[in-house]
């Protein structure tokens, strides 16, 4: 205990809090993630027990929270021990040995340490979603809600227009990756017998959800012709138009399954494939962001005339970016059908398009981080209250009006997202010898 | 062959007819004046010019080829770069960045190095970045590099605004009343960089100003439109001592003064 008092000091000593954990690099706290973990795979049950919950609190006990609030102490007590406490306490340990090593990573170059940070944190999101099912569901959602969140936050932060359709682009991926894996794998009653052996399904499934997202680029060029055609506020309106018609399109051809939808696709979602997806959404969103091609965007956004004055084709980036956006979209709604393993048009109405503004301008907009916090703190709070289903259609709107009261761009909004500036090692040595 | 040549140029706006058969010629690296009361038609001309707005009537020839009609950012990938009277900078992006952004037309890695970050993409991020820190460093302003442009005295936009267009590499710079607002202390800076601009790169400059004096410093040849209309050209001593001129623009002012 005598570390731990070292580590942790009294609550009214934050600066010390800063100055221990300001040099802890974010190696450490994966390390302390990991620890928080295992502890839970060793201990979990017993501990949960000794605080009067039948089993692990799947979601940090935020599912009881509306359901039994007078088991949340212990849930909140099981949070504090199962995972604050060896996440603290590993990452003030491990702060020097983890410095080192984040620095000898760095030598192998900079693609080398991200990439061994990501699969760490795989492996730690992996084995913490082990515990139950429904936990990985959730992780799996969470993860596609990021790329849904961060391709709506391109056209509606980075680019600053305002599209409505993107629910419609997850739908044309959905029923183009789901048309694709059962016509060619599945014996299914719509698309009648397999053309393909089944064991090449989970080869070609990112080929199926590249032709999803392909088709939901298609869609937005539907869209982005008459929209990007003229200056003006057109998008908002023709891409709420296009949702509507792609919703009752699906609902009105029975050979998509009509309102009732569709079935039956192969369990080729799994935790490994979505995270792969989502990271490499992710990276090559940021990419362009970043890049002076995708930069344009912001210019487009703050004063268009000055944009096109320095040369830049505002015309064709619109396009592109809208493009490029509805097709990440695309591979979410594929990899969604093939998590649910069910779809219906009814999935992708408007209360799919309020939950995912609400994630966008919830996190912040204009920013990768903001994306991820949006979808992730969206993601809980829908579990939370979904024993008051109905209620949630009241505390999302809600709290999209309260964010743009207090805080019109979102929590985290204009942040610059660098995977290699995350994982560098954070002592002084590291820092140039800086005092 | 001159640079710019602009022949005959008419723009209405609906009923109101805001420029009337403007002509114009700039020979390359010279610098040239635009005077006229407020209204006359002077930024009307700039966004004639640079493809804003299509003329009503007659042409735009700017290096031998025409370019009415065109997209403006085709026209200023063709090197006409231009700042705005009323400072268009983009409101979150840094003083970098804004530079940067003028070489669009320049980048050659397209999306494929935009989405992967290809070595292409890295090199000529990499000298397209360097570009930009020699243009801040001319123009004093690199160590705001990395500050949104918000946050900047109304002197500095200004600076920041002339690196971006520059950045476009130009071979004709449109100044937009480039000092319109500032303290005396910035306007004898800017009047330094715009000679500076126009003697080290030079570049030709078509420049805008309402202050009578600056512009008879700064341009051998200057023009003066009212309401629209091209009343006189010429040399400064000419111009001060047109009697069209004085009645219609110096007015009151030379009187007083
Ligand atoms: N976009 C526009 N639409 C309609 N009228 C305009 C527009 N731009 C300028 N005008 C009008 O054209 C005339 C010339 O304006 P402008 O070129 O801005 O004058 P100056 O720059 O010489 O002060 C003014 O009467 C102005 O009101
Ligand atoms: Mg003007």
């Amino acid at each position: 205990m005598q570390t731990v008092s070292q580590i942790i000091p009294a609550a009214d000593k934050p600066r010390r809090v800063a100055r221990v954990f300001g040099h802890t690099p974010f190696l450490a706290w994966l390390l302390g993630a990991a620890a928080a973990v295992l502890l839970e795979h060793l201990l979990g049950e017993t501990f949960a027990g000794l605080v009067g919950l039948s089993k692990v609190p799947v979601l940090f006990g935020l599912m009881i929270l509306m359901s039994k609030p007078l088991l949340f102490p212990g849930a909140l007590l099981y949070v504090a021990v199962i995972y604050l406490l060896p996440l603290l306490c590993v990452a003030g340990l491990l702060t020097r040995p983890a410095n080192l090593v984040a620095a000898a990573l760095l030598r192998f170059g900079p693609a080398f340490a991200v990439i061994v940070h990501l699969a760490l944190f795989y492996g730690v999101l992996h084995f913490w979603a082990d515990i139950s099912g429904y936990r990985e569901l959730t992780v799996k959602f969470t993860l596609i809600a990021v790329l849904l969140t961060l391709s709506l936050n391109l056209i509606n932060g980075y680019m600053g227009e305002f599209s409505c359709s993107h629910p419609g682009f997850m739908a044309l991926g959905a029923y183009g990756a789901s048309t694709f894996t059962l016509t060619l794998f599945v014996n299914n009653p719509l698309f009648g017998k397999a053309l393909l052996p089944g064991f090449l399904g989970p080869w070609l499934f990112p080929l199926g959800l590249v032709f999803g997202g392909l088709l939901a680029s298609l869609g937005a060029l539907l869209i982005a012709i008459p929209s990007f055609k003229t200056r003006g506020d057109y998008l908002a309106i023709i891409s709420l138009a296009f949702l509507f018609i792609v919703k009752s399109l699906l609902e009105n051809l029975p050979f998509l399954g009509g309102p009732r939808g569709m079935g039956g696709q192969p369990d080729y979602a799994g935790l490994p494939v979505v995270f792969a997806w989502t990271a490499m959404g992710v990276w090559i969103m940021n990419n362009y962001v970043r890049s002076t091609l995708g930069k344009s965007l912001n210019a487009i956004r703050d004063d268009e005339a000055a944009a096109e004055a320095m040369s830049v084709d505002t015309r064709h980036t619109k396009m592109t970016a809208f493009m490029f956006a509805a097709f990440w979209a695309g591979v979410a709604g594929g990899l969604f059908a093939h998590v649910m393993r069910f779809i219906n048009p009814a999935t992708f109405g408007v209360q799919r398009l309020a939950e995912m503004l609400a994630m966008v301008y919830f996190g912040g907009l204009n920013s990768v981080y903001g994306s991820i916090v949006g979808a992730v703190s969206l993601n809980l709070l829908g579990e939370a209250l979904r024993p008051l289903e109905l209620f949630k259609w009241i505390f999302i709107p809600l709290l999209l009006i309260l964010v743009m009261i207090f805080r019109p761009t979102g929590l985290l909004a204009f942040r610059e997202f660098d995977a290699v500036r995350l994982v560098r090692p954070l002592d002084r040595d590291s820092q140039g010898g800086a005092p | 062959m001159s640079l710019l040549r602009v022949e005959q140029l008419t723009h209405y706006f609906g009923g109101l007819r805001a420029v009337h058969n403007f002509s114009l010629t700039i020979e390359a690296g010279r610098m040239h004046g635009l005077i006229g009361p407020n209204g006359a038609g002077k930024t009307t001309i700039f966004n004639l010019i640079t493809g804003v707005h299509a003329p009503t009537a007659g042409r735009v020839v700017f290096a031998g080829e025409e370019i009415t009609g065109l997209q403006p950012h085709r026209i200023a990938a063709r090197g006409l770069g231009r700042t705005f009277q009323d400072l268009k900078l983009w409101r979150h992006m840094t003083v970098l960045e804004h530079v940067k952004m003028a070489r669009y037309a320049t980048i050659g890695y397209g999306l494929i190095g935009a989405f992967f970050g290809t070595p292409r993409r890295r090199r000529e991020e990499a000298e397209i970045e360097e570009n930009a820190c020699r243009l801040l460093e001319m123009l004093g302003i690199e160590h705001l590099a990395e500050q949104v442009v918000t946050n900047l005295p109304y002197g500095v936009q200004r600076r920041v605004e002339m690196a971006r267009a520059l950045a476009l590499d130009p071979r004709l710079l449109l100044l937009d009343e480039p000092t319109v607002g500032m303290t005396p202390e910035e306007l004898n800076q800017m009047m330094e960089l715009i000679r500076r601009i126009n003697g080290e790169l030079g570049l030709a400059i078509l420049l805008i100003e309402h202050r009578m004096k600056m512009v008879m410093e700064l341009c051998r040849h200057i023009s003066v439109v009212v309401f629209g209309d091209l009343i006189a050209e010429g040399a400064p001593a000419a111009i001060q001592n047109d009697r069209r001129v004085i009645e219609a623009y110096l007015g009151k002012d030379t009187v007083a003064t």
